[in-house]
């Protein structure tokens, strides 16, 4: 199998108020073209920022980013980005929010009306996959937070897109919303058949819909271990309770906060208690 | 914006539900009146316009009470009827149509100046960078010389005639103009930048598709805002340095003593002040309706 993103000895570093701060230390890490792949880790690890230089959206220090096996300059067509929130375009209506990139030169037709037919069949048909066909015609503002993600997911795959990069998507939904964007997620991206690099900070999120979730460890920012997620490929809720998820999903909290070198000694506040 | 509202039906609903059906009118007349007056409560569009009227109504009876009592002399303090009166010979001997026409010709032509020269260097102030710190320094260092002092030296530039006038309307809305067209530029998210980055957006594409309408809002408030301070400067270089238009017509009051064209005039520039604010709501109201509450 080719891989569809390969990441090569990236460092990363921003200034911070005393200095120089590393955020990614010679990260590396492939992922394969039909993958869904999550990526954890506790505040600061630098899972943002690597997907943002996978995006083309921050540069890295150092390394090479390859997809599809070319080295990457700069945002392109071939990576959808969904954001966490904000990224719609509010003065658009829903339709016209999905079909925003027909209004970049990116876009060339060689038969505009055949063409831009194609594309507003394609746009109905992924609004109506996202379940939001009713609001075509509303704006992002009269849309509650998971609907407006859902166009947001619509508009990324409108491109067709091989790989779609995803930051925190639905970090701002609550957690009934979560569970069922993130159903949404895996039923869109086994018919789309693409590439998923996914960002959270939800091990449990992570677990449900990666194939494959890497943990990184913060200070500075590097790959710590890579996890196989050992159910299959079509998920469903009762996996969530499932004892060898449950397990997992121990082993992997555990393991970051071991990452942090934060381990709480819970008898230490029974004794607080005792004392007072 | 959906979820103010329903705050304000939740709190409209509660007390109805404890008041019940056995709750006398007197009762129900009581509590609708201590909501009025909850901390950030809410009035009906009626209770607004009824407040409002008050509070327009009030002075307006004070100064006619000030009037007819004789505590202040007619000669510094004419009643309403004696302004109103004078307004009607302004407006039927004494030229009010063309002192009008002037002043509304100067503040747009210098309004439109300042906003065609300030639009193009706030959108790219607020874009990029080094626009930013090639051109806010200096604008904020510039903002901070009034206005009003610039009057000698564009009369010394531009002479005594309409050039001067509009040249003092630049100087006192344009760099302000600048410098909060940049902010509301910069205001726009990040996110709404990246989107369009990753969907293959050039940096001219996404200037004029993605920045420029979604800052549109705010750059029309800041229109409305600074159009304002447009009056304030015409007025002022009206009194200072000219023969024609609102502001003159008041100096030249001020010198014949009469105070009732000086209260007419300050209530017409108040109006025509009034006028325009709600026009731009108007416009900012059609212009962008996804901004309505739903």
């Amino acid at each position: 199998m080719t891989n569809a993103i390969e990441i090569k000895g990236v460092f990363k570093s921003f200034d911070g108020k005393r200095g120089r701060n590393l955020v990614l230390d010679d990260v590396s890490l492939s992922i394969a073209a039909g993958t869904f792949v999550t990526i954890v880790g506790a505040s600061g690890c630098g899972k943002s920022t690597l997907l943002r230089i996978v995006a083309g959206l921050e540069s890295a220090d150092g390394g090479i980013v390859l997809v599809g096996g070319k080295e990457i300059a700069g945002p392109g067509v071939d990576r959808a980005m969904v954001f966490q929130d904000y990224s719609l375009f509010p003065w658009l209506t829903v339709a016209q929010n999905v079909l925003f990139s027909r209004r970049l030169s990116a876009n060339k037709y060689d038969n505009l009306a055949l063409e831009r037919d194609a594309e507003e069949k394609r746009a109905a048909s992924l609004i109506s996959l996202v379940g939001l066909s009713a609001s075509q015609d509303l704006y992002p503002s009269q849309l509650s937070g998971g609907m407006r993600q859902r166009i947001a997911i619509a508009r990324a795959l409108m491109s067709k897109p091989s790989i779609i990069l995803m930051d925190e998507p639905f970090g701002a939904l609550d957690a009934q919303t979560r569970e069922v964007m993130q159903d949404l997620v895996l039923d869109v991206v086994e018919q789309e058949g693409t590439t998923i690099m996914f960002v959270t900070h939800d091990v449990e999120e992570a677990l449900y819909l990666g194939t494959q979730v890497v943990l990184m460890s913060p200070h500075p920012g590097r790959i710590d271990t890579i996890y196989d997620v050992p159910l299959p490929k079509k998920r469903d809720e009762q996996m969530r309770i499932d004892p060898q998820f449950l397990q997992l999903k121990r082993t992997v909290m555990e393991r970051i906060r071991d990452t942090v070198g934060l381990s709480l000694d819970r008898s230490a506040v029974g004794s607080i208690e005792a004392g007072a | 914006m959906s979820v103010s509202t329903t705050r304000a039906i939740w709190m409209d609903a509660s007390p109805l539900k404890l008041d019940g059906p056995q709750a006398t009118k007197a009762a129900r007349e009581q509590s609708r009146a201590k909501r009025q007056w909850r901390l950030r409560g809410t009035l009906t569009s009626r209770q607004y316009a009824l407040y409002a009227f008050l509070g327009v109504a009030t002075p307006i009876l004070l100064w006619a009470f000030v009037n007819e009592a004789g505590i202040v002399p007619k000669m510094f303090m004419p009643g309403p009827l004696d302004v109103l009166k004078r307004f009607w010979s302004w407006i039927a001997n004494e030229g009010f149509a063309g002192d009008l026409t002037i002043s509304v010709q100067r503040v747009s032509l210098g309004f439109l100046a300042s906003l065609i020269i300030a639009l193009p260097l706030g959108l790219v102030a607020g874009t990029f960078k080094p626009a930013e710190a090639f051109l806010e320094p200096a604008m904020d260092f510039i903002r901070y010389m009034p206005a009003v002092a610039f009057v000698p030296l564009m009369m010394l530039w531009c002479g005594v005639g309409e050039n001067s006038k509009i040249a003092i309307i630049f100087v006192g809305t344009f760099f302000q103009m600048v410098l909060m067209f940049a902010d509301d530029v910069r205001k726009v998210p990040m996110q709404q930048i990246e989107a369009a980055q990753t969907m293959g957006g050039t940096r001219r594409e996404i200037l004029y598709k993605v920045i420029f309408p979604s800052a549109a809002p705010a750059l029309l408030t800041t229109c409305r805002i600074t159009l304002g301070w447009a009056w304030t400067y015409l007025v002022v270089a009206e009194i200072v340095a000219a023969n024609s238009g609102l502001g003159y017509s008041v100096l030249k009051a001020q010198r014949f003593l009469q105070t009732d064209k000086i209260f007419a005039g300050l209530i017409v520039i108040g109006f025509l002040g009034l006028i325009q604010d709600q026009l731009l709501r108007a416009l900012h109201h059609a212009l962008f309706p996804y901004l309505r509450r739903q």
